[in-house]
């Protein structure tokens, strides 16, 4: 049955969503923003530790849906060692994946990312794959707000 | 057909095949598939007649109400006032003057709170809700209570969603100055003991406001037997159309108060020195109203009558008990909500997937529910959720809809079981 729903529920994202890289609060963060969708009720937290101009590491806690987790996850395993700036690039890389925009050539850099481009055929899940990465941003950006979807 | 009970017609009055042809959205496909729609708890779908209805007053009736003294106007001010009337009827209001339209049940609670709170509440004063409210009849309170320094006390709900009339009864004190609270719950289907919660009440000395949104489309409403002080519901809840509802109010509380917003229709005469106000309903109607939508509900709500609440409540219950029965029966779904006396919703979580995922697999397969915290997050909290899935039943389900949406949880489970 092709209706999308096993391009969109992909083995490697369950098991993200099952098992979550990085997962849970972090006491000594140097960074941190939490992501809300109040649509939906789900909420995240994003823990960055910062080496000068390096995510040296990244940690999430978070309550939601399966992409939601399994971005989140992803995005952890993905940032940590990367500067901030290449951090930040990689966001803009991935908001084109999931949004379907301008034929993106999605490189060797996204990696497993690519595996969550099924979300740009359910328009309404948009936001449950890029909450943490909104909220990665924020935190490297040091804003207090709390990132909404909405 | 009595020896197949399955398929027994309830009520001989009742053809929900004959009803679902009153519904042209009904016969759309989404995604190549028929069109299962289990989300008339948001907002339920049109009949022709209301649809007709609309077309009708921009077609031959249209003009400013209440105004012009061309033929036009007395034609479309008839047509409202008509609709004003169909709703006292409807809710069994003693007094035509009591029927206040409004945007919708919001736009009521939020009048309510505003213009009786101000006038009437100090600080120390308390005001109960239940925590199984909508955020609509929630955040008004707040914003009340934070101007006057009045405080908000929360009745308590059982596990199975049953509202804790001990806990009331304890709350209910000389301070207390309004409860407001739902007559059916949108998030877990729970029907309160209206008439009782009112009596008790009363007999403190506090008034009650009710939201009927989702009362309105499933069971008889009476107000004189019921005894309401207030009572707000939606248009589009009960089939009619959005951006138009029902402040029900006793006359003699609406007179006392102040009115909501200033403007057009709602004054008697306009000097710079001094202004005085229209008599009810006109003084909480400023501005010209949604003539269509009132009309529209007004026709909704004739459509409703000739079918019968009874009927349609009894369709209704068959469905939910056929619900919960086939609902139960999946492993790994908790149904939330499992009041006794409960109507028209399936609220629901797998303990594994979560429910939007589930909402996105469901939505493929052309049922549409709805999935989330539905503007309740202080029930969530209280069963520990984020969200749950929401099956809600309008008059124009059948069990049928109900098999297709046992086997789209199936299609879940087998995604999510690889």
């Amino acid at each position: 049955m092709n209706d999308g729903l096993t391009d969109l529920y992909q083995e490697v994202i369950l098991d993200h969503s099952r098992n979550p890289r990085n997962f849970g609060p972090s006491e000594n963060a140097d960074r941190t923003a939490r992501g809300n969708n109040p649509l939906c009720g789900d909420r995240v937290t994003v823990f960055l530790n910062l080496d000068g101009d390096e995510i040296s590491d990244a940690q999430f806690d978070a309550r939601g849906c399966a992409i939601s987790l399994a971005s989140a996850s992803m995005m952890t395993e993905m940032i940590k060692g990367k500067s901030i700036e290449d951090a930040k690039a990689l966001f803009e890389k991935f908001l084109a994946l999931v949004t379907g925009e301008n034929g993106l050539e999605a490189g060797p850099d996204l990696a497993e990312l690519k595996t969550l481009s099924g979300v740009k055929d359910f328009p309404t899940r948009i936001k449950c794959a890029t909450l943490a990465w909104q909220a990665m941003v924020a935190a490297l950006d040091g804003t207090d707000q709390d990132v909404k979807t909405e | 057909m009595a020896s197949n009970p399955e398929n027994a017609v309830l009520t001989p009055s009742f053809d929900v095949e004959r009803i679902r042809q009153d519904f042209p959205i009904l016969s759309q496909q989404v995604y190549d598939k028929p069109l299962v729609y289990f989300d008339s708890g948001a907002s339920a779908q049109k009949p022709r007649a209301v649809i007709d209805a609309i077309s009708n007053v921009y077609e031959t009736e249209y003009a400013n109400v209440h105004r012009g003294v061309h033929y036009m106007s007395q034609k479309a001010t008839d047509a409202m006032e008509s609709s004003r009337e169909s709703v006292r009827a409807f809710i069994n209001a003693s007094d035509v003057r009591e029927i206040i339209f409004v945007r919708g049940a919001t736009e009521g609670i939020n009048l309510v709170a505003s213009c009786w709170g101000r006038q009437n509440l100090v600080a120390g004063d308390e005001i109960i809700l239940s925590v199984m409210e909508h955020h609509s009849n929630i955040v008004p309170w707040q914003m009340i209570a934070e101007q006057t320094g009045a405080v908000i006390k929360v009745v308590p709900i059982s596990d199975e969603g049953v509202l804790d009339m001990d806990a009331y009864n304890d709350l209910l004190c000389d301070k207390t100055k309004i409860v407001a609270m739902t007559h059916i719950s949108n998030a877990l289907g729970t029907i309160t003991p209206m008439a009782e919660i009112i009596r008790m009440a009363h007999e403190r000395g506090a008034l009650v406001l009710v939201d009927g949104c989702q009362a309105a489309p499933h069971m008889a409403l009476d107000m004189q037997a019921l005894d309401a002080d207030f009572y707000v519901f939606s248009g589009h809840k009960i089939y009619g159309p959005s951006g138009i509802g029902v402040l029900y109010g006793k006359a003699a509380l609406l007179e006392a108060m102040p009115p909501y917003q200033g403007g057009g229709e709602m004054i008697d005469v306009v000097t710079f020195e001094k202004t005085t106000y229209a008599d009810l309903p006109f003084k909480f109607e400023a501005g010209t109203p949604h003539i269509a939508g009132a009309i529209g509900m007004g026709a909704a709500i004739e459509y409703i009558s000739g079918i019968g609440l009874e009927n349609i409540a009894a369709h209704e219950n068959d469905l939910l008990d056929y619900g919960t029965e086939k609902l139960s029966g999946i492993n790994s779904l908790k149904l939330v909500g499992t009041a006794p006396e409960k109507a028209a919703i399936l609220s629901f979580v797998l303990e594994t997937v979560h429910p939007h995922d589930v909402g996105t697999i469901l939505d493929r397969e052309g049922i549409a529910v709805r999935t989330g915290h539905h503007c309740a997050q202080p029930v969530m909290d209280r069963f520990d959720i984020a969200a749950t899935i929401r099956a809600s039943i309008g008059m124009y389900n059948t069990r049928e809809e109900i098999d297709v949406l046992v086997a789209g949880l199936g299609r879940v489970q087998e995604i999510f079981g690889r």
